[in-house]
């Protein structure tokens, strides 16, 4: 690494700018807004997870007193049976709202068929028990397994498998398959001495966000409609709700509100439209909040999978082949992320011969929605579970089989590009170095080491900076805030513009006030949102300069910008930031600048975990004793938040390994749809997470950053699994490993 | 506009007097960390809520020479707190402090675990291998009934709908006795118990003279096991008499499969607990 460039405030652990308001309570989320005349909204939800709805009558709701609308699947104008019957019906929108108001036939559990909007919340609920519906019961379908049997039910009877060599003639649940190669693995298998071979299994989990899904609404004929949520991306919360309603981008305005975690969950839309379409019909304000229950049932989850693993390898531990067979569960409607698995599941190698084959599977379950890193814990907890074993039986330290064949600058990926500069070898090398990887294990403890690869994203960032006649400013940005991304405005910016933090307000602006912004997820917001944020304040340097130039009579080139001062190269002259803000009325009016950008070059982001446990062995259960997170930042623009992304996914990926799981009872009905039986760790369940912070600069980056928020939770489920694994003797393959499950392992290798 | 009608006598008496008034639904209210959820979704109801924390002797513990009278309503962080109490019963501290979070245990009493009848409740196995007596009151006046007896079925308990529960009585512990309370949950806190068990063992001259052994969240109700205690009375206490106890505890055991456990794993466990609790309980009654 060369040397690093010295920052003032870059790298700095400062106060987070929304952190007093949190902290006291005084911050807004999703329900805590309450308009004058504003309605309450309640769904209807379907009790079973696979059934055609034969009758709905909603009559009786509809001349309840408190109720004043009333809304289904038909009152959604792009896609209702009118909208196809003249031609022009949305068909790319016809799975979300499918999802969000079921269309004659429901899918899970918990699905939403109508929604009504009374006087009250006890009205609303009063008025779900009014709605008339017939059901014909169908077998619910819960498994990959089940899915794909030749004589299983069918989900949807015009899904009809794409990315097949032949035409299917009959419908499938199987909704697309890909497939992508490099080499020969035939080959490649051929040279191997050794090859490993494993089936896995993961559970449906959720996000498990604190925050309920939460709306309220105000539709307008007058002006722009208004919804409130939280959401990680109001911008697309407005694209899908104006596409769905055949509204236009401006006739909506989204605020989102502070979020209380999301995860990737909060990316889509389950309520707004709803509330806009009951709000429309009944000319007020209408809010609507989920259950926990609800959240549970019918937001999220991240896809349960099914994988096959094959690793072949020299004897001194040079990998010859590797070879993935990925299945997802997309819920009740495609679009699993079985592409994102089946580009990152072998990524962390530079090996010659790969072939991966994906498949996304419909079941009756709640539509899996994105969580951080989506697809890829999945597959690469199966695959790096195999380069363990591996590595145990070449007798070889599993570091060093990882480091002997790392990606790095060059490496061609399965995907498509080549990589450019990555931290992968430096990550291994901190592991190894680490504190914890020198520490003897104890009797009874487990150790387990595993790598992950995420690509990260850039996207489209809008951001104006407003200067005051003080020599304050306000930073309009419009990526809503999940991981302290506001103190790492303030602080690039104050690093740009050279003036101390407590004189930059960051705020995430409503959809009106800014230009498009994509959603935050895909790690983007610190990397492409940042690049908006140097660009506009470059543009507020320039103009400073030419301020202070028009002053001294110069030209803008006579004058340089060094530390938030105008230098007259052609003089003595120096005019602070402040000086030249406070004069701006006479020298044409204040100062905005602004950075609207499409960002390139997001840099991967790759991280390697360690993990030591403890199982008791008359119980099954799991003590994770010691843990060491250690991830590439590019830079760290503000430490802390960068440990507390990787402590966080590391929490969330061992809950994943070890406790989270949906349980369905044989109708397809959840049984732990709380957080009592739905078991995210808590802070007594963990160690304190250790970090290392490894700084490969991206160099497409102004500053060096990469996304860091989601490739923290990729490594924990394989790092869990083979500690489990090594601390009983036996193989793990299928998560959590809770303690029954483990209890079971034990207990049938005794007999 | 609700039906819901609350009171909060200061005595006994008034107590016992609302309650044999009153006609429909009543609910005792006490630390309310069941009710007020048991209450969601019927708000609205006709019932009459009566709060008992405003009687002194509910909210209070006390200390006589041969009994702890321990009032049903007392909070168990108030309870937990108590070193007096932990000295004579650590086993039942140990229940009382798993119950919920800490948050929880600011209102949540024993005696609100008690009435509320949960098969996994954690301080009845404990209250039961104590041989605790819970004193009831009603119109007709007094009467006694032993812990092992006081629920009688799932969320139901021997108490008709106009008596109350008024104190818990726990005899002092004899000379080198003492209790342990140990339950399994799949996380470190703040979840329900898979299984429990809690063991009262006197040890004197290294034999154990005399047991109590109650299992918790694997039958409809805790369950004192005899078998279990009969295993370790007469012996030292070693590793084969505490199998014993695991083995008739494993035996007595009639749970259920649900999003919790299953049959098996719930027998296997609840073995594993009785040993390890009797373990814990036989090291302090020996003073180590």
């Amino acid at each position: 690494m060369s040397e690093a460039k010295q920052y003032k405030y870059i790298g700095q652990r400062t106060i987070r700018p929304d952190g007093f308001d949190k902290v006291t309570g005084r911050a807004n989320y999703g329900a805590d807004l309450s308009l004058p005349g504003m309605l309450w909204g309640k769904v209807l939800r379907s009790p079973y997870a696979h059934a055609l709805i034969t009758k709905l009558d909603t009559s009786r709701a509809e001349a309840h007193p408190d109720v004043l609308a009333v809304a289904g699947f038909e009152d959604f104008p792009s896609v209702n049976a009118e909208a196809f019957a003249a031609g022009n019906g949305d068909s790319g929108m016809l799975d979300l709202a499918r999802n969000i108001l079921a269309d004659k036939k429901v899918l899970y559990h918990g699905h939403a068929i109508v929604a009504v909007a009374a006087r009250t919340e006890e009205a609303a609920a009063q008025a779900l028990q009014l709605i008339d519906v017939e059901y014909e019961v169908l077998p619910p379908v819960m498994s990959i397994e089940q899915a794909i049997k030749e004589d299983a039910a069918v989900l949807h009877e015009d899904m009809f498998t794409q990315g097949l060599a032949d035409t299917p003639s009959a419908p499938s649940n199987i909704a697309s398959r890909m497939e992508l190669k490099k080499g020969d693995v035939a080959a490649g298998f051929a040279q191997a001495d050794i090859i490993v071979e494993r089936e896995f299994s993961t559970p449906t989990v959720h996000q498990g966000y604190i925050e309920p899904h939460a709306t309220t609404v105000r539709f307008d004929d007058n002006g722009p409609s208004m919804v409130w949520c939280p959401t990680q991306g109001h911008f697309d919360v407005r694209a899908s709700t104006a596409r769905l309603l055949n509204m236009e981008l401006g006739q909506i305005k989204v605020v989102a509100s502070e979020i209380g975690g999301g995860f990737g969950g909060k990316t889509t839309v389950y309520l707004e439209p709803v509330a806009l379409v009951l709000s429309r019909k009944a000319g007020r304000p209408v809010k609507m909040v989920m259950s926990r229950d609800e959240v549970f049932r019918a937001s999220g989850p991240a896809s349960a999978s099914k994988s096959r693993i094959k690793i072949g390898a020299k004897s001194d531990g040079t990998l010859t082949a590797v070879e993935a067979s990925l299945y997802y569960e997309a819920g009740a409607f495609k679009g699993s992320p079985m592409a994102p698995g089946c580009m990152t599941v072998f990524t962390p190698y530079d090996v010659e011969n790969m072939w991966v084959e994906g498949f996304d599977v419909v079941v009756n379950k709640a539509k899996a929605a994105a969580y951080r890193a989506p697809g890829a814990p999945q597959a690469e907890f199966a695959a790096e579970m195999v380069m363990n074993e591996l590595a145990e039986k070449l007798a070889m330290d599993p570091i060093d089989l990882r480091l002997l064949n790392a990606a790095k600058a060059g490496t061609q990926t399965l995907y498509g590009p080549k990589l450019k500069e990555v931290g992968l070898v430096q990550c291994l090398q901190a592991a190894k170095t680490s504190e914890q990887y020198q520490t003897v294990l104890a009797s009874g403890e487990g150790r387990g080491v595993a790598a992950g690869f995420w690509f990260n994203i850039g996207g489209q960032s809008s951001v104006i900076i407003n200067m005051n006649s003080d020599g304050t400013g306000t930073i309009l940005e419009g990526s809503p805030d999940i991981g302290g991304s506001r103190a790492s405005m303030q602080m690039m910016a104050a690093e740009e513009l050279g003036i101390p933090l407590d004189r930059l307000n960051p705020i995430v602006t409503d959809t009106e006030h800014v230009a498009y912004n994509a959603t935050t997820g895909g790690s983007r917001t610190t990397f492409a949102t940042g690049m908006a944020v140097v660009e506009a304040c470059q543009d507020v340097v320039a103009q400073l300069k030419s301020r202070a130039a028009s002053m001294w009579n110069v030209t803008s080139e006579q004058v340089d910008w060094q530390d938030g001062s105008a230098i007259n190269l052609a003089g003595e002259d120096v005019m602070t930031l402040a000086e030249i803000c406070a004069a701006a009325e006479k020298t044409g009016g204040q100062i905005s600048g602004r950075g609207n950008i499409n960002a390139r070059g997001a840099g991967p982001s790759f991280a390697v975990h360690l993990c030591d446990v403890w199982v008791d062995r008359d119980t099954g259960k799991t003590d994770v004793v010691r843990y060491t997170a250690i991830q590439d930042a590019g830079k760290a623009i503000h430490p802390g938040y960068v440990e507390g992304q990787f402590q966080g996914g590391a929490a969330q990926g061992i809950g994943w390994a070890l406790n989270e799981e949906y349980i369905y009872d044989d109708n397809g009905i959840m049984e732990n749809a709380g957080f009592l039986d739905y078991r995210v760790p808590l802070a007594s369940d963990l160690p304190s997470i250790d970090t290392i912070i490894v700084e490969v600069p991206n160099a497409f980056h102004p500053f060096g950053v990469r996304g860091v928020g989601e490739t923290g939770i990729i490594p924990p489920l394989a790092a869990v699994g083979t500690a489990v694994s090594d601390a009983i003797g036996l193989p793990i393959e299928t998560l959590p490993c809770s303690p029954p499950r483990v209890l079971k392992l034990l207990q049938e290798a005794a007999k | 506009m609700t039906g819901t009608s609350y009171r909060s006598p200061e005595s006994i008496e008034e107590a016992v007097d609302l309650l044999a008034a009153s006609s429909g639904t009543v609910d005792i209210l006490a630390g309310g960390t069941d009710l007020i959820i048991q209450m969601q979704g019927s708000i609205g109801d006709q019932r009459l809520i009566i709060n008992v924390k405003h009687i002194s002797e509910m909210m209070q513990a006390t200390l006589t020479d041969d009994a702890l009278l321990l009032g049903p309503a007392m909070c168990c962080a108030e309870l937990t707190s108590r070193a007096d109490i932990k000295q004579w019963f650590p086993g039942l501290i140990e229940s009382a402090y798993l119950i919920g979070s800490s948050q929880v245990q600011g209102r949540a009493s024993v005696g609100g675990n008690l009435c509320n009848a949960s098969p996994a409740a954690d301080t009845i196995p404990a209250l039961i291998a104590l041989g605790a007596v819970c004193h009831i009151v009603g119109p007709s006046g007094e009467r006694s009934v032993n812990a092992e007896d006081f629920v009688t079925g799932v969320s139901s308990n021997c108490m008709a709908d106009n008596e109350l529960l008024r104190c818990i009585q726990i005899a002092r512990p004899e000379p080198n006795t003492a209790d342990a309370y140990l339950r399994f949950i799949p996380r470190s806190e703040m979840d329900i118990a898979v299984a429990g068990a809690a063991v009262s063992v006197t040890v004197n001259d290294g034999v154990c003279t005399s047991a109590r052994v109650a299992i918790g969240a694997v039958a409809t109700t805790a369950l004192l096991v005899p078998a279990a205690a009969a295993a370790l009375v007469g012996s030292d206490l070693g590793e084969d008499a505490l199998d014993a106890a695991a083995a008739a505890s494993t035996l007595a055991a009639k749970p259920i499969t649900d999003r919790r456990g299953t049959v098996e794993f719930r027998k296997h466990i609840v073995g594993v607990l009785t040993k390890r609790a009797a373990g814990i309980a036989a090291a302090r009654a020996r003073g180590n």
